[in-house]
């Protein structure tokens, strides 16, 4: 990664980000928008986030791309800890207190 | 309680988002250990958390930039993360939107996860807010948010390389986002749109550019909001 580049992805992504924010605060206002487009703003991040986890868990860099025991595991349990409490804070230190137990027993 | 004053709210939007200090302190110093383990520098790292202010989008751009993916699909990806911003910004508006255009401009760079999902609640508790009190409890939720999420990001970025390797710090950020994920998952089609985005994320592993995590991403999103119409549909036939 050059310097060039990694200042480009931050200026563009921060100037992205922040007219995300502000189309509708700044410059729609208060009309009405289209029912339709809402409906779909809602599901953009429960949409990407698991994409992008999905081959991290599966195919983890750190074990050359093959399917690691430790990790499935701390995966299984940061979801159902997270499914049941809600709480994100749980389900961190439960996957990683799995994670580590594992990586422990496997030595 | 009808005799609010500004300093109460305020007050009420500061100690109502104090708590999220646990998630936030360590979501963001794990980014700045983990983009000076990818090999950015501390400034660069800090300009992502000042620029961007977004967790999961910051991650996202890190990991395809160590993945060598083109910066139009590193853009494009993390800019779709963010597109929820563009729905709190579009869910705040009716409340904040008579506010002075030059205090629009800069709450909009403070728009995150917290100080929208407090926000919008207690706003919908007290429909007798005026825009003052309301502006009043946004900037409470966001003082005690956004300074710190520069502040840990430079502590993790300057502690990174004391992290020992059994830690499997590569793995803290799938854990992370499964636990953010989780609590979003609160309706049928929220649940369809993830699933989807999971079954196509695996498929279109093998197209180049990471270009698999678009389609995913926008495979999921129609999904859910297909779901919810034809859920509004049918309650309402």
């Amino acid at each position: 990664m050059d310097t060039a580049t990694v200042w480009f992805v931050i200026l563009l992504l921060g100037l992205g980000s922040y007219l995300l924010r502000f189309v509708f605060i700044g410059i729609v206002g208060d009309r009405p928008l289209p029912p339709w487009l809402l409906r779909h703003l809602r599901y953009t991040a429960v949409a990407i986030l698991p994409g992008l986890v999905t081959p991290l868990v599966v195919w983890p860099q750190a074990t050359g791309g093959v399917p690691d025991p430790a990790r499935l595991i701390a995966t299984v349990v940061t979801i159902l800890v997270g499914w049941r409490t809600k709480s994100v804070i749980s389900a961190i230190l439960s996957g990683a207190a799995a994670l580590y137990l594992v990586l422990y027993l496997t030595g | 309680m009808a005799d609010e004053t500004v300093k109460s709210t305020f007050s009420k939007g500061v100690r109502d988002a104090v708590p999220f200090l646990l998630v936030v302190a360590p979501f963001s110093m794990l980014f700045g250990v983990v983009a000076t383990e990818s090999g950015l520098n501390v400034l660069e790292t800090l300009g992502f958390s000042v620029a961007v202010i977004a967790g999961a989008a910051q991650f996202a751009a890190v990991q395809l930039m160590v993945e060598d993916a083109p910066t139009v699909i590193v853009l494009a990806s993390a800019l779709a993360i963010n597109l929820r911003m563009a729905m709190y910004s579009a869910a705040l508006t009716p409340h904040l939107g008579a506010a002075p255009f030059w205090h629009r401009a800069i709450a909009a760079y403070f728009i995150v996860d917290q100080s929208y999902g407090l926000s919008i609640l207690r706003f919908e508790q007290n429909p007798d807010w005026s825009l003052k009190l309301k502006l009043a409890y946004f900037w409470g939720t966001v003082l005690p948010i956004c300074p710190f999420w520069y502040v840990f990001t430079l502590i993790g970025a300057l502690i990174g390389d004391a992290i020992p390797q059994w830690m499997a710090l590569d793995f803290a950020l799938p854990i992370c986002f499964l636990a953010i994920i989780m609590p979003m998952l609160r309706t049928p089609a929220h649940v369809a749109a993830a699933l989807v985005s999971i079954v196509a994320a695996l498929c279109f592993a093998v197209l180049p550019y990471n270009l698999g995590l678009l389609v995913a991403g926008l495979l999921g999103m129609v999904t859910g909001a297909e779901v919810e119409r034809r859920t509004t549909l049918a309650e309402h036939s």
